[in-house]
């Protein structure tokens, strides 16, 4: 049971460059901890010390900002589209 | 010539190199430009200002160009205006307005960080440019892109109002209408960012993007005798110009080009139905809780504002503060704009004017404070937000004059 993530370019020298990888479905917080066991330094690389996600990087689940959701709670289910992707302004 | 010295991490302090570049490669948060601000002081002096054309580049040892600009060669210096009347009715009584709706080529305070970026793009020798927009940052890069002979991409939300779609399309550009909010369109940008080698202006482009900005805070700077004033009031979208304002008067204090100190507290102005910066500023935080926006406000409707962590944390250490208004207030500052100085201004002029009218009202800006609002896009960009009374129709004879005027006399 499987789902994609895209990998921002930022991140993608953690990933041996893979631009997508394949994950479990689980908790966003989850995912996150079991890309730490597959490519080692990712947790620190997207959450802060005290574990909240980095201020300027946000996480999409099927389009939605999971600050809109349960945050790293947000579960992903299997097929799910899951995205990486660095806060940019604009107007 | 150039003083950058280059690009560094506003929260992390990691230096690069000079590069088309979204973010901080470890922290990912925003870069600023680095100058090295004693070669400039050795060039730079009011003289050497005074004696330069009128336009932004009147400031060019502080933008990031290596090489002459090419295009925007007109944009900037747009007036400061002692605003009497409006004053009278707000209760202020020193009270300016910086007017960037007149700014040129496309009416809005966008075009001080178009002429950066896309010059910057060239500089780059990018083949193509491209960015989010909620309608002004459209209509700036189409004009400056076909004037710089580039093509360019412009993705905006698809609810725009039409004058903003016809402004940019008419310049050439593939304007791209996506389902969704600003926000939504922001995300598709930065993902195309990593798949097309062009010039994004407000991703890859955007540490130099944003230093067009500064310039609106440096003229205000000048155009008061090289004094920062003692408010600004600041439309507030992604949280960037309110930033770069205060950043411009930092930049010139330092450079031993203004006769005060900078104290200026700086006030946000946001709608009611998004007002991300302002929630957090009035909550006492700079964390940032995304909205969903609903606001006639479209040029401000970014729920998700990158810069709005910076914006509040810089707003609450300025000992300023940040406010929203209601649609009806947003079109009550527009009309009270207009009816009093003679500006048009878009809806996020009207949010300005109206939030102005709210700090005072608390106290927060004193009746003799010398206060700037920012006024930052043209009227007759949003026309389709405002309700005006249609013209009474007569045939062309005196008496129908007469009683027509007498009508609209009793009316009054």
């Amino acid at each position: 049971m499987s789902l994609k993530l895209t990998i921002p370019t930022a991140l993608r020298k953690i990933t041996g460059d893979a631009d997508v990888v394949e994950v479990q479905s689980g908790t966003v917080q989850e995912i996150i901890e079991q890309l730490d066991r597959s490519y080692s330094g990712f947790l620190s690389r997207v959450c802060e010390d005290n574990g909240k996600l980095r201020r300027f990087i946000n996480i999409y689940v099927n389009g939605e900002d999971i600050r809109f959701l349960d945050n790293l709670s947000t579960r992903v289910p299997d097929g799910a589209e899951l995205s990486l992707i660095l806060a940019i302004a604009g107007g | 010539m150039s003083f950058v010295t280059g690009l560094k991490c506003r929260e992390c302090g990691q230096i690069y190199p000079k590069q088309p570049l979204a973010g901080c490669e470890q922290c990912f948060a925003p870069l600023e430009v680095e100058y090295d601000y004693e070669g400039i002081s050795r060039v730079l002096s009011h003289d050497t200002i005074a004696s330069r054309p009128k336009n932004l580049w009147r400031f060019r040892e502080l933008l990031p160009l290596d090489t002459d600009p090419v295009v925007g060669l007109a944009t900037g210096s747009t007036p400061l205006v002692r605003a009497h009347r409006l004053g009278r009715a707000l209760g202020l009584n020193e009270l300016y307005l910086k007017n960037d709706s007149v700014n040129t080529p496309t009416l809005s305070f966008k075009d001080r960080v178009t002429a950066v970026a896309i010059n910057k793009a060239l500089e780059f020798k990018l083949h193509a440019v491209g960015c989010a927009s909620t309608g002004n940052l459209a209509n700036s890069v189409a004009a400056n892109a076909a004037a710089a002979g580039l093509p360019a991409y412009v993705l905006i939300p698809d609810n725009l109002e039409q004058n903003k779609i016809t402004a940019t399309s008419v310049y050439g550009a593939r304007v791209i209408a996506v389902k969704g909010n600003y926000d939504e369109v922001n995300r598709l940008c930065t993902e195309l960012s990593e798949r097309y080698p062009w010039g994004f202006v407000n991703v890859n482009l955007r540490p130099f993007y944003g230093e067009g900005s500064k310039t609106f805070g440096y003229e205000i700077a000048e155009q008061l005798g090289w004094r920062a004033p003692t408010a600004v009031v600041v439309p507030m979208a992604g949280g960037s110009l309110i930033t770069k304002i205060h950043k411009g008067f930092k930049e010139l204090e330092r450079l031993g080009l203004l006769k005060n100190e900078v104290r200026t507290s700086l006030f946000g102005a946001q709608a009611a139905g998004c007002n991300p910066i302002a929630a957090a500023v009035k909550r006492g935080s700079s964390d940032i809780q995304p909205v969903k926006p609903s606001t006639i406000a479209k040029s401000l409707a970014i729920g998700n504002p990158a810069d709005g962590y910076h914006a509040a944390g810089l707003i609450a250490g300025s000992g300023g503060w940040a406010e929203d208004v209601t649609d009806e207030e947003i079109l009550a500052g527009i009309t009270l704009l207009a009816k009093t100085e003679g500006v048009f201004t878009e809806t996020a002029g009207g949010v300005t004017v109206s939030v102005t009218r709210k700090l005072v009202q608390q106290g927060r800006i004193k009746p003799d404070d010398l206060t700037v609002i920012a006024i930052t896009g043209n009227g007759l960009k949003t026309t389709e937000a405002l309700k005006v009374e249609q013209p009474i129709s007569i045939e062309p004879k005196v008496a129908q004059f007469e009683a027509a005027v007498s009508g609209l006399a009793a009316r009054a």
